[in-house]
């Protein structure tokens, strides 16, 4: 088990694409990391070129304490499960799991065991004997994990292992993964591009855009206080409300009304400054009565999120969205406040959190 | 209405008449090997073995289908493993030109056992000392066969994803392991395609070995056919039929053979 350090890393695609743009990074032994970002932002690249299948243009990786930004992708004593598992078709599930050990030149019977211990813990011990055509999405996908155990390696890289299982079995695999990684204690980092993935399982996250990080923290860290409106804009299940304001004394103005300055960027902002008013739905309480400092508006789209309804004002023609706790709906056209809770509220300057 | 039905039957008649066409010679091929005093015409066959004894009697005719086997098999052996791995590297290197390497080779190719590369050919064998020689004629046969294989396997892998590979690559695979235990295994239809072919393509070839054996106890039976005539320098057709009956029916087995055990291809292992 081993740290992975990123050093300035960049990578140029042939062509000229820039994958990645010199990229900083350090994941402590044993953390669970998850790199998150919309389709196409570097986070396959991130992962292959760990793995050592890309070559870095510039930059350093360093796993342990070994460089090895020039080293073969079998010598970084990594293993990598693939977006599409690929698993090997012509052999069975033992001897898929058993390969790396088999590149390892461990003896047949000694593997075939290993093969059958891991399986075993992920529950493929009735399959053993199938091909990988034969099985259903999720029992391929914990092949490959159980194939990535099997090695013992000094870290994991997962490229969204989960995304190709339907939204039941990806919730049960997801505690599934984290439980494994719990108990295995292996670096590993699991690239996905689902929010609530990311949020659910990591210890720590990336959240990149373009080849850049845009912020790294705890899921905890990234969904209280995004430091940027692009991450404010991608986590979250209901999307934050992000509004255009002014400052206006002692107060904010946003979409028409008049609010408090949040006590964290007190006597922070200058008079008349532009700025984006950032407050998560779930941040916000609903309330039927006038308020002082909240958004006051008609309830114009009501949205069912289960346990909760995500009800969207019309503020002076801006749409803001609060959840309302179940049993406290509003009636639709009904006249409506959303009170910004206290600390939860952030100003966001030239894009970035003040 | 009418003009349907006539239109049917004119269709009809036309494919019946082009497969007697070409079953013509089969019935004929089946038929004549076990008649006494065959002719050029299909008849019921009097069930007479004395052909076939004839052939057995032959000095060169069972010689020649082992000569024709050991060049075919021979062949086939070096056309698939040269090109596979060529067309291994073609698939996954990226180099500049490949593809008008590739075009070049088949462009060559057809030339090389062609016509018009006998005398050259002849002469390169003469000073090579290969003259008279299976192995020569093996390697010839190889060098004439290996680009079309190259182009059809290039596509063949070209068409298999590539994360296999990389997977066993992550797991410390080296490049020949990675070929023998997950390129082989994925691309074996292919392999076994392109065998097939190549061996029918010289179980048929008749000029090369021509050309380049003197030596009749070394040809194959595509040569030894060609002298299947009776003193008179008519056919012998009791002879060439039996000849020619022994010598195709390998060959049909042999597709036979291929299509049941490698006319599949694994699917699974990667999701889509
Ligand atoms: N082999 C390649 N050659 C050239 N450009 C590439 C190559 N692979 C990826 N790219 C480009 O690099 C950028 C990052 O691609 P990458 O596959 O890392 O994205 P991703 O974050 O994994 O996206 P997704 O969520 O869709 O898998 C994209 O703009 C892509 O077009
Ligand atoms: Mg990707």
């Amino acid at each position: 088990m081993a740290a992975i350090e990123l050093k300035g890393l960049t990578k140029v695609y042939p062509g000229g694409v820039k994958a990645l743009d010199s990229l900083d990074l350090e994941i402590p032994d044993g953390e669970f990391f998850a790199l998150l970002g919309p389709s196409g932002c570097g986070k396959t690249t991130l992962l292959r070129t760990i793995a050592g299948l890309e070559t870095a243009t510039g930059g350093a990786i360093v796993i342990g304490d070994r460089d090895v930004t020039g080293v073969q992708p079998g010598a970084r004593d990594v293993a990598m499960v693939f977006q599409d598992y690929a698993l090997f078709p012509h052999m069975d599930v033992t001897d898929n799991i058993a390969y790396p050990l088999r590149i390892k030149k461990v003896a047949k019977a000694a593997r075939a065991e290993k093969a059958r211990e891991v399986g075993e813990r992920l529950g493929l011990a009735h399959l053993m004997d199938r091909r990988p055509g034969q099985l259903s999405g999720g029992q391929q996908q914990r092949v490959a994990l159980a194939r990535v155990m099997a090695t013992q390696a000094q870290a994991f890289l997962f490229d969204e292992p989960l995304s190709n299982l339907d939204a039941r079995l990806r919730l049960e695999a997801r505690t599934f993964l984290k439980k494994l990684q719990r108990e295995l204690g292996v670096t590993t980092v699991f690239v996905t591009h689902d929010q609530a993935e990311a949020l659910a399982m990591a210890d720590r996250m990336a959240v990149m855009e373009n080849g850049l990080i845009r912020q790294i923290g705890t899921p905890a860290e990234v969904f209280q206080r995004p430091a940027n409106t692009f991450v404010a804009s991608f986590i979250g299940s209901t999307p934050m409300n992000l509004l255009d304001g002014q400052v206006r004394g002692e107060r904010l103005e946003v979409a028409g009304c008049k609010l408090p300055v949040p006590s964290s960027v007190e006597g922070r902002l200058s008079e008349g400054e532009q700025i984006v008013y950032g407050v998560r739905p779930e941040y916000m309480t609903y309330s039927a009565e006038p308020v002082e400092g909240a958004f006051g508006g008609r309830v114009s789209i009501m949205e069912n999120l289960g346990a909760a309804h995500l009800v969207t004002l019309e503020v002076n023609d801006t749409l803001v969205q609060v959840v309302v706790p179940e049993g406290s709906e509003p009636p639709l056209g009904a006249e409506g406040f959303a009170v910004p809770k206290d600390g939860r509220a952030l100003v966001y300057r030239d894009g970035n959190v003040v | 209405m009418t003009r349907h039905i006539v239109g049917r039957i004119g269709f009809y008649t036309l494919i019946a008449l082009l497969m007697a066409f070409f079953t013509v010679p089969l019935l004929w091929l089946a038929a004549a090997p076990f008649t006494s005093d065959p002719t050029y015409e299909v008849s019921l066959p009097d069930f007479t073995f004395t052909n076939f004894q004839a052939i057995l009697e032959h000095p060169y005719a069972l010689g020649s289908l082992y000569n024709s086997l050991l060049l075919a098999v021979g062949t086939a052996v070096l056309v698939v493993l040269l090109a596979a791995l060529a067309a291994y590297a073609l698939s996954r290197v990226r180099m500049p030109g490949r593809d008008a390497l590739l075009y070049a080779l088949l462009l060559l190719s057809s030339i090389i056992t062609g016509t018009a590369a006998m005398v050259p050919l002849f002469q390169l064998a003469v000073e090579l000392n290969l003259i008279d020689s299976q192995l020569g004629l093996i390697l010839i046969l190889t060098g004439g066969l290996l680009p079309a294989a190259i182009f059809m396997l290039k596509d063949f892998m070209d068409s298999t994803p590539k994360s296999y590979e990389e997977s066993a690559r992550v797991f410390g695979a080296s490049p020949l392991q990675i070929v023998g235990h997950v390129v082989v295994p994925l691309v074996r239809p292919g392999l076994a395609t392109i065998g097939v072919w190549a061996i029918a393509n010289v179980w048929g070839n008749f000029l090369m070995p021509y050309l380049l054996l003197s030596d009749i106890e070394k040809q194959p039976g595509a040569v030894i056919m060609f002298t299947l005539y009776t003193e008179g320098g008519q056919a012998n057709l009791p002879l060439l039929s039996t000849f020619g009956l022994l010598y195709s029916v390998p060959v049909v087995l042999m597709y036979l053979f291929v299509s049941k055990k490698y006319g599949f291809r694994f699917h699974g292992g990667i999701k889509r």
